[in-house]
């Protein structure tokens, strides 16, 4: 039993074993770039399913959506980072031994090194053995009996011995981030839109990590001021800005507000999370005027379905005023659908738009009364209304027309809907990842260390002086670079120069 | 701000006399591998071993052959080319007013330049130059697609790239990958010669194509390294995320991870030579189709929309 533990343990960290490891692991990292994944674009996957029939649902079910979610891909990195292990424990013995180490004795014969080099020199062999050690200053050396055994280049090792540790903070750091880290996003209107990190209801998508329940969450909060916008003539976006208030910490309580410009590329960064602006859209606002006199004002987010020219889609939905009778209610709500051109552009009366700054804006109205379905119990898009209800005959379209600002349309029964204006949102998101400073220690120690171990080379040099019997003494060097030959020639001819040079020194 | 128009004309003017330049290095290179006579026994010894710089020159006079005077005009117009090519990407920066890699023809042309001077700088330092043909072959192809099917007119970039780290991340990945393909050539070369040795008789012994694909491998590993750490620390600003297995980021990841085998495997028994080189070619083929395949048909962060 503990030969078979043994056996696997001396398998499973063998050099071999690392690079099929390795091999796996590259590979099955590949399907996450080649199929849609469920992490980024779900409904791409929904729609792979749907077309790949049984290989769609068998792939689901081995989990090729979520990749680096599976417990196969789980398997081979844990496995890897155990063969890592098993391989770092007896090197780092190994090496600490060595720093201790005096270099190696001059073998016998050095002209079987890689690198050799001798002369006979007029000098004595105590005078020649003086001469070595001092052209290998700096080196760790080992001056024996009319001999000179030198060694170099151990922070080749010690590069190595970091980079991979620093690997493995580095796999321990991004699982723990994965565990308490997390994900919201939320549209916030912009012109005195508040938005409060208070609990999870207050986004509109959330993405938790393993640990987290939603609760304690940073306390912050932001109110969006003026959004603003660049754009190139052919409607490409220079640049984003949003002119934001926060709060955070000690401020809270205090109620003080900071000003900060919120950049695409530059995040705001306060008690330990981001806030990040992701993008932006549009707010029509609408005036329904009610038979009776009444007014009501609405502005809700519509979804740009054209990100180049920002023409945007969406419904604006309306209770009619004072009626408490729900059945009543209920024949009477009334919805603005269509679509909305920053910038208009009529072919004949068909609207669209040709550039995503507001420029005179248009809206190319449906409105719709009757039984919007909202309170029914289901959840229902902000961004449209309930196509079912429209079927069933609950819900009729009353009016079509183009709206500029300030027009209005008049629906049969006298109610009136007012295009008011136009305003900015913009989609935050906010990330908490307590981890992610250590992940990017550990990567800076990983550049370092793979730098130091693939530059330095541990190299020996070998310096003997034998009497001759005239009275001069013939001096041998040797060479012999540990780990990759090249480039070490050169360094040895110069040092062999050194050493052999006839010239008093 | 506004694009120079006359500076942008200048660079692909300077594009294209680049391109003809190569093209007529390749046809010289070629000239001197099918003439000259294979190379003797000492001159594939020499390898790493030859003083540095200085083409032939530094080795003991001899006879200069025909092919080889051939051979030398090639590589000194593979160095005019690269003069030209740089001074293309120059005033493609200069007439954005921006760093000269912000979209996928410039990348593709800073690559190139990456590995075209690393060709040069291995010519100087092996006795390979013949192999000139061989190298610069795959490089003109890809400058030609380039500057043909992906090319896009000097304009300022999306907000998202609008930061200093485009030009840290990209510059620093793409000189790495073009670094990386010459390793990725040498390697194949290395297969050819070490398959059956008197087959192909006028390639550098398979022990100089070795290491020398090891040497650049080596150099150019940390640097790819480094740019995918800075393109975490730049997604980290601009995505809200450093990591998010995003399709290029996987496939960057996973040929890091090729690339480490191929290191890895060089120091292990059975793997050395011809297993090592398979996987650098692996690498060099997962790099072309990180630039290609994710960049022009998958959709992520990292499609180049519009090229």
């Amino acid at each position: 039993m503990i030969a078979f533990l043994r056996n696997t343990w001396r398998g499973l960290t063998s050099m071999r074993t690392a690079l099929t490891l390795l091999f796996l692991l590259a590979l099955a990292a590949m399907p996450g770039a080649l199929l849609p994944q469920l992490s980024l674009n779900a409904a791409k996957v929904d729609e792979y399913v749907a077309q790949h029939g049984w290989w769609g649902d068998l792939l689901l079910k081995l989990g090729f959506f979520e990749v680096y979610a599976t417990p196969w891909f789980a398997a081979i990195y844990l496995l890897l980072f155990t063969s890592l292990v098993g391989c770092l424990l007896p090197r780092t013995w190994e090496y600490f031994k060595q720093m201790r180490a005096k270099p190696v004795l001059t073998p016998r014969n050095l002209s079987r090194m890689p690198h050799h080099a001798q002369a006979v020199l007029d000098v004595t062999p105590e005078e020649a053995v003086g001469r070595a050690k001092k052209a290998m200053r700096g080196w760790r050396m080992d001056a024996g009996e009319g001999t000179v055994s030198a060694e170099r280049g151990y922070l080749r090792e010690t590069g190595n011995l970091i980079f991979h540790f620093a690997l493995l903070g580095l796999l321990v750091s991004f699982a723990l981030g994965k565990m308490f880290s997390y994900e919201g996003q939320v549209i916030v209107q912009a012109n005195g839109g508040q938005f409060c990190n208070g609990g999870v209801f207050n986004y509109d998508s959330f993405r938790p990590g393993l640990r987290v329940d939603g609760t304690d969450l940073t306390p912050f909060c932001v109110e969006i001021g003026k959004f603003s916008a660049e754009y190139l003539e052919n409607g490409q976006p220079v640049g984003y800005q949003a002119d934001i208030r926060y709060q955070s910490g000690d401020d809270l309580a205090a109620n003080t507000w900071r000003p900060y410009t919120l950049q695409v590329n530059h995040p705001l960064r306060t008690g330990g999370d981001r806030l990040y602006l992701l993008g932006h859209g549009y707010t029509p606002t609408f005036t329904v005027t009610f038979p009776n006199g009444e007014k009501r004002t609405q502005g809700i987010q519509w979804l740009p379905s054209d990100q180049r020219t920002l023409a945007s889609e969406g419904a604006t939905k309306f209770d009619p005023p004072g009626v408490t009778d729900s059945e009543q209610r209920r024949k009477n709500q009334i919805a603005v659908t269509g679509l909305l051109a920053p910038t208009p552009f009529l072919h004949g009366n068909i609207l669209n738009s040709k550039f995503p700054a507001l420029n005179n804006p248009m809206v190319a109205v449906d409105v719709y009364r009757g039984d919007l379905g909202v309170d029914d119990g289901r959840g229902q898009s902000i961004f449209s209304i309930d196509m079912k209800m429209v079927e069933q005959g609950r819900l009729q379209k009353v009016a079509r027309k183009n709206l500029a600002l300030g027009e209005e349309i008049a629906l049969d029964d006298g109610t009136k809907v007012r295009f008011d204006s136009v305003s900015d949102w913009v989609s935050l998101q906010v990330s908490h990842d307590p981890t992610q400073g250590y992940v990017l220690a550990f990567a800076i120690l990983i550049i370092l260390g793979l730098g130091v171990s693939l530059t330095v080379k541990r190299r020996r040099v070998w310096v003997r002086a034998t009497p001759q019997e005239d009275g001069r003494t013939l001096v041998e060097v040797g060479g012999l670079a540990r780990t990759d030959q090249a480039g070490y020639g050169e360094e040895f001819t110069r040092l062999a120069r050194a050493v052999l040079n006839e010239e008093k020194s | 701000m506004p694009v120079d128009e006359t500076l942008a004309t200048y660079s692909d003017w300077l594009y294209r006399s680049a391109l003809g330049v190569y093209l007529f290095a390749i046809l010289l290179y070629a000239v001197e591998q099918a003439f000259a006579r294979a190379p003797r026994k000492a001159e594939a010894l020499v390898g790493a071993g030859a003083p540095i710089p200085g083409l032939v020159e530094d080795q003991p006079k001899r006879d200069v052959s025909k092919p080889e005077r051939i051979g030398r005009m090639g590589a000194a117009l593979t160095v005019l080319g690269a003069l030209l090519h740089l001074a293309s990407l120059v005033m493609r920066g200069l007439s954005a007013g921006r760093a000269p890699w912000g979209n996928m023809y410039e990348y593709m042309s800073l690559l190139c330049l990456a590995a075209v001077v690393t060709w040069i700088v291995l010519m100087a330092k092996f006795p390979i130059r013949r192999l000139g043909a061989f190298v610069l072959t795959p490089i003109l192809v890809l400058l030609f697609l380039g500057g043909t099917v992906l090319y896009a007119s000097s304009a300022p970039v999306q907000p998202a790239l609008r930061s200093y780290w485009l030009v840290i991340h990209v510059s620093v990945i793409s000189i790495s990958s073009g670094v990386l393909l010459i390793p990725g050539v040498t390697s194949i070369l290395y297969l050819l010669k070490d398959s059956k040795s008197d087959r192909f008789p006028k390639l550098p012994s398979a022990d100089v194509l070795d290491r020398m694909s090891y040497r650049t491998t080596v150099l150019a590993f940390p640097l790819f390294t480094a740019g995918i750490i800075c393109g975490a620390i730049w997604a980290e600003a601009a995505w809200g995320r450093f990591w998010g297995w995003d399709p290029k980021e996987t496939v960057a990841f996973v040929s890091w991870v090729v690339y480490a085998a191929y290191l890895h495997a060089r120091a292990t028994a059975g793997w050395r030579g011809r297993g090592a080189a398979w996987i650098n070619v692996v690498g060099f083929a997962l790099n072309v189709f990180n630039l290609f395949f994710i960049n022009l048909v998958t959709t992520g962060l990292h499609s180049y929309a519009g090229l």
